[in-house]
């Protein structure tokens, strides 16, 4: 037991020695802070990139799902894939207009190409309000993660307050160099644990994977395909499809972006990243070997299906190194999200109040705000609230409405079209819808109760992103004034 | 665009269409393919399709670039 526990504090400090040397000596300017003067090359890039794969949600939801729902959870495999194809495009463009720019957040590549603050603050208040519940997730994973690999010695407050604290210490010494570096540790140590236990795992128990999941289709029949009626093929299309569209749409994905050196990084990455997602696999693997082993695990107890196996199977020093692979799992997702949301409120919020604000002090104002926001989702994640599910299950809905808006946007240095007003509109009906209905609980099975169980089946974000894109069209064919030829040429 | 581009893009698209509607195409648990069961097998295999597709663009268009910058071309 105490094997496990010297495992993990040593990968605890480890992370924050790397997160705290990564400022070497250089001055924290703004640019510097929060998107490293944009001098990052391939490596560092991609390791940001690749450290939104691998959070608390892939590593415990991932080895979850498979174990509790069986095939629905392959979802997660191809809607990461269909984004990093996406990217190829996308992710350049953003990066060449943001970059002539100079911009920082996410909000500014609304604000900027609609010249209007209005859609900044929106845009600012819609991301903090999506990343509050994923930073919660992560805190809320690593509750778990720690009190299991520790054999209950640490408790989940004690390592949400002590990494938290760790959290805020280093995001405010050096910005996004600090989730640069200790997202290098992260994910040489995730890649090898969760091939190791993936292979190990059904090589063990059930001499094989052919023979493992033979024994699951003929135990559970149907498990191993998606049903006809529920979690059926069209949910499982329109889900990869909404949730490709949302990936980027995240604010720290932004930031991540920002970063580079050069556009060519990204269309680099487009290549290597769905193959490095492959690693998924793997620890579906530790989920389905799970079901044989520790059985009875319902609801979101399925979470621990990866944990409890390790345990069962492992020596102590090894549930340690598992749990410390978890561990930095939270950390590096957290620290990004901390980094954007801080930035965002400095930078969208503050500052369109106090213009006349220098960077050196929306720096400061940045700075402070990372313990305001990590104590929130602290106190949110230890409160054992209901209400946190719901809000990190709009999350993502509540990001996605942002796409048809940005993607008009990055169009509109040539077509001048839509206007600000259709954009502030549309994703104010896209977030309402979004709102109401998670509110209602509502699915298209209830919205559309004489429809056929192909359209019920849909994610209902559908609805909220074609009212959206609708809103955004109306409101901005009403608004829009033909602009004097000169004016359109000078643009 | 070239037609090497243009190819290039087809391929990245079909894998990307096979993974969206993969259930559609391959919702079932025999044959085994490497000890996955099809449908795993199949996601799998699009996600390769996806990394070669995304590579092939990624050479065609760094080729078209290569092509068009010397002659001052309005590429």
């Amino acid at each position: 037991m105490s094997a496990a526990l010297a495992v993990l504090a040593v990968t605890f400090l480890l992370a924050l020695a790397l997160g705290l040397a990564a400022r070497g000596r250089r001055t924290m300017t703004l640019q510097e802070w929060s998107v490293a003067s944009r001098g990052f090359g391939g490596v560092f890039v991609f390791l940001l990139m690749a450290g939104e794969i691998y959070t608390t949600f892939t590593f415990l939801g991932g080895s979850g799902w498979a174990y509790g729902r069986g095939a629905p959870a392959f979802y997660i495999l191809c809607y990461g894939t269909v984004a990093y194809a996406i990217s190829y495009f996308l992710l350049p463009a953003i990066w060449r207009y943001a970059t002539a720019r100079r911009l920082l957040s996410q909000a500014d590549l609304f604000a900027s190409p609609y010249e209007s603050r209005a859609v900044g603050i929106l845009v600012g208040l819609v991301s903090v309000v999506a990343l509050v519940p994923y930073l919660v997730l992560q805190l809320k994973g690593l509750g778990i993660i720690v009190s299991e690999a520790s054999y209950g010695r640490v408790s989940a407050t004690t390592a949400v307050w002590g990494s938290t604290g760790a959290l805020i210490l280093y995001v405010v010494v050096s910005g996004v160099r600090g989730s640069a570096w200790t997202a290098a540790l992260k994910d040489g140590l995730i890649l090898v644990v969760a091939v190791a236990l993936g292979l190990y795992f059904p090589a063990h128990y059930d001499g094989g994977l052919h023979a493992m999941f033979s024994d699951i289709a003929a135990r559970h029949p149907g498990f191993l395909t998606l049903p006809a009626h529920g979690q059926s093929a069209w949910w499982f299309s329109s889900t990869v499809a909404l949730t490709a569209l949302g990936f980027y749409m995240w604010p720290h994905s932004f930031s991540s972006t920002y970063t580079a050196r050069d556009a060519t990084v990204f269309k680099k990455n487009a290549i290597v990243l769905p193959l490095y997602q492959l690693v998924l696999l793997f620890v579906f693997f530790c989920g389905f070997a799970a079901i044989a082993r520790v059985p009875g695990l319902t609801g979101s107890q399925a979470d621990l299906s990866l944990l409890r196996l390790a345990k069962l199977t492992f020596e102590p020093w090894m549930v340690g190194v598992i749990g410390a692979a978890g561990l930095l799992t939270a950390l590096v997702p957290g620290s990004m999200l901390l980094l954007s949301g801080a930035t965002v409120i400095a930078q969208n919020v503050v500052r369109p109040m106090r213009p006349a604000l220098s960077d050196h002090a929306v720096g400061i104002i940045a700075r402070l705000f990372v313990p305001v926001i990590a104590v929130v989702a602290v106190l949110l994640a230890l409160s054992d609230n209901a209400g946190i599910v719901n809000l990190l299950l709009i999350a993502y809905s509540l990001v996605t409405q942002l796409l048809p808006a940005l993607l008009c946007g990055l169009a509109r240095e040539r077509w001048r079209w839509p206007t600000a007003a259709g954009a502030f509109c549309g994703i104010v009906a896209g977030e309402l819808m979004v709102a109401w209905l998670t509110g209602v609980r509502a699915s298209l099975s209830h919205l559309f109760p004489h429809a056929p169980p192909a359209v019920q089946d849909l994610n209902v974000g559908v609805v909220a992103l074609a009212v959206n894109v609708i809103v955004l069209i109306g409101v901005s064919a009403s608004t829009h004034r033909r602009l004097p030829l000169s004016k359109v040429g000078a643009a | 665009m070239t037609t090497a581009q243009r190819g290039a893009r087809c391929v990245a698209l079909v894998a990307v269409l096979s993974l969206v509607f993969s259930p559609f195409l391959a919702n079932r648990v025999t044959p085994y393919i490497l000890g996955l069961p099809f449908l795993l097998a199949w996601i799998v295999a699009s996600v390769l399709l996806t990394s070669i597709g995304v590579g092939l663009m990624y050479a065609a268009d760094a080729h078209a670039a290569k092509g068009a910058s010397p002659a001052g071309g309005r590429a």
